[in-house]
């Protein structure tokens, strides 16, 4: 068959088969979703059911043991200092993060620089921003050293290795997730409501809260999901910044797979993790509805 | 206009805040070409942490691990991304808004759960833990991303082009090839380039696939910031922030480009 009838058949054949042609493009990247991210998804809630192994793994049977270890109250106090570390760094975002998508949105020069310059710790490695923040906190840190020859303190504040320090690198860390969706909404905002609000005697205040920010709660709802999660699984900031006193769920699901060799129970802790953020994301969709439905009023 | 002049408060607020966002890395750049080995008081300029770089095995070695999985991770999703976002655009199948939905919890499960189910399911199959795990895992969490940016071109992309090269005599494999692809040749470099940072950056999924000869460059910084405290992490810190600060500059701008073909008005 020379070339040319050869794809003329093929193309006769990609008409009669258009949802098939649809599920070639899609085979390859979804095989490769379904056996390496799905698939170990589903053993891992697999292995949170079954008994320990003596040398890390499991062992076959069926217990809940695992997932009952969360009554006790030590997990209580990590799944709690999760829950409310993952929150307040959310406010904390939340009444930074506005202000910043706010002026932005509104810059006339300077606008797509100033998202850039946003963008760019959102894509910088965290790693290395972590350690920016341990270069500036530690005792012998640039913080400390400049009160100290300012004469403000004689002794270093201790700040490396305490709850303070985890929180400042969780903010640090997560404070673009929150500008860019509210300055995606704040963008698309119809200035001409706001003249219109001005020419009816409006006060600054009551413009803001009663359109601007009622306008741009799409962008803040979906805000708080993209820190919140992050946030609730982090590890790496807890382990450098709060040292051992600061553990987190992340932190725990980690030693279960390192140093405790308790892989079901790391399991089950790493469910309890993804059960969370599978709320969270649930909790968002039904604000999201809502708005809409509100917004369609 | 009067009425959106920003009051000195909310300046001086943003301002705080974008120094918040820089200056600790400013200060980690600055800082990397210090003489002092302690402290951080400025003894003289130096580029000594950086030529110390090149005597230590472990960062060169790491560096190539990183280049090795970022290409490969990077080429592969980018393929197999760019695939799925056609088939998500072009074509009508059932489950369609399903698939959608489930490309987006790859992005929203935390790191840990993704490389520790990577690393049970290694396990429990035998895969040897090394360079080509590290791959699959950052394949698997790539291609998510590089489906969102290559369907938010193809969606934003005038369909008029294709059918009027359809209507003047093209078949579909030349449409594809002559007017789809170059149209959406920049969301797909975007992409790759995303994917490509994210895999140079990553941390913590990677140590939990990694074994031995799969260092990458983060593993071993990760190890350089918990022994010791020297100047050659700024260093190398700065280094990576400069590879990443390009990567991304290129993939912002290619993002923004308008479409090649400009429709007249």
């Amino acid at each position: 068959m020379n070339p040319f009838a050869l794809r003329q058949a093929a193309l006769r054949w990609f008409h009669r088969h258009k949802e098939t042609q649809a599920w070639a493009l899609l085979a390859p990247g979804f095989g490769w979703l379904g056996v390496f991210f799905l698939a170990p998804l589903l053993i891992m809630f697999g292995y949170s059911f079954m008994p320990r192994g003596e040398y890390g793994g499991v062992e076959a049977g069926f217990t809940l043991e695992h997932y009952a270890r969360f009554a006790d109250p030590l997990y209580i106090k990590i799944l709690w200092r999760t829950l409310l570390d993952s929150t307040v760094c959310t406010l904390i975002c939340l009444v930074t993060g506005y202000p910043v998508a706010y002026v932005v949105a509104r810059a006339t020069k300077w606008r797509n620089f100033l998202m850039f310059l946003v963008i760019l710790p959102f894509w910088t490695s965290f790693l290395v921003r972590t350690f920016a923040m341990i270069f500036l906190l530690r005792d012998t840190g640039l913080v400390n050293t400049l009160l100290i020859n300012l004469g403000v303190i004689q002794e270093p504040i201790i700040m490396l290795y305490t709850p303070f320090a985890v929180m400042l690198g969780l903010v640090y860390g997560f404070v673009p997730f929150m500008v860019l969706p509210i300055y995606a909404s704040l963008e698309k905002l119809d200035l001409s409501l706001l003249e219109a609000a001005e020419v009816l005697g409006a006060r600054p205040a009551e413009r803001f809260f009663r359109i601007t920010l009622p306008l741009s709660m799409p962008g803040v709802v979906a805000g708080c999901l993209l820190v919140f999660i992050p946030a609730l699984g982090s590890f790496l900031t807890s382990d450098l910044l709060g040292g051992a006193k600061e553990i987190l769920i992340g932190n725990l699901v980690q030693n279960q797979f390192t140093t405790a060799r308790n892989w079901p129970f790391g399991s089950a802790a790493s469910f309890i993790v993804m059960a969370l953020v599978l709320l969270a994301v649930m909790i968002y969709l039904r604000a999201r509805d809502r708005g809409n439905e509100l917004g369609a009023q | 206009m009067h009425s959106l002049k920003m009051p000195i408060w909310l300046t001086a607020f943003v301002a705080a805040v974008y120094a918040f966002l820089h200056i600790p890395l400013l200060v980690l750049v600055v800082f990397s070409f210090n003489e002092s080995k302690y402290g951080v008081s400025w003894t003289g300029f130096t580029t000594h942490w950086y030529e110390r770089l090149w005597e230590r095995q472990d960062i060169i070695d790491g560096l190539k691990a990183s280049v090795v999985v970022g290409v490969s991770s990077t080429v592969i999703s980018t393929l197999l991304g760019t695939l799925m976002a056609l088939a998500i655009a072009r074509h009508e199948f059932r489950g369609r808004r399903l698939m959608e939905a489930f490309l987006y919890i790859p992005i929203v499960t935390p790191e840990i759960v993704v490389g520790i189910s990577l690393l049970i399911l290694f396990v429990l199959v035998n895969f040897p833990l090394g360079l080509m795990s590290v791959v699959i895992a950052h394949v698997a969490f790539n291609i998510s991303f590089v489906v969102v940016v290559v369907l938010a071109r193809l969606q934003g992309m005038d369909r008029n082009l294709e059918e009027a090269a359809m209507i003047l005599g093209a078949d579909e494999l030349t449409t594809f090839w002559r007017i789809t692809v170059p149209l959406l040749w920049p969301g797909i470099l975007s992409g790759a380039m995303l994917a490509f940072t994210m895999s140079f950056d990553d941390y913590v999924i990677t140590s939990f696939v990694t074994g031995t000869g799969a260092s990458t460059l983060p593993i071993v910084v990760y190890t350089m910031v918990r022994k010791n405290i020297e100047p050659s992490i700024n260093a190398i810190s700065t280094i990576i922030l400069v590879i990443t600060s390009l990567l991304i500059f290129a993939a912002d701008r290619l993002g923004r480009d308008k479409p090649l073909v400009k429709s007249e008005e």
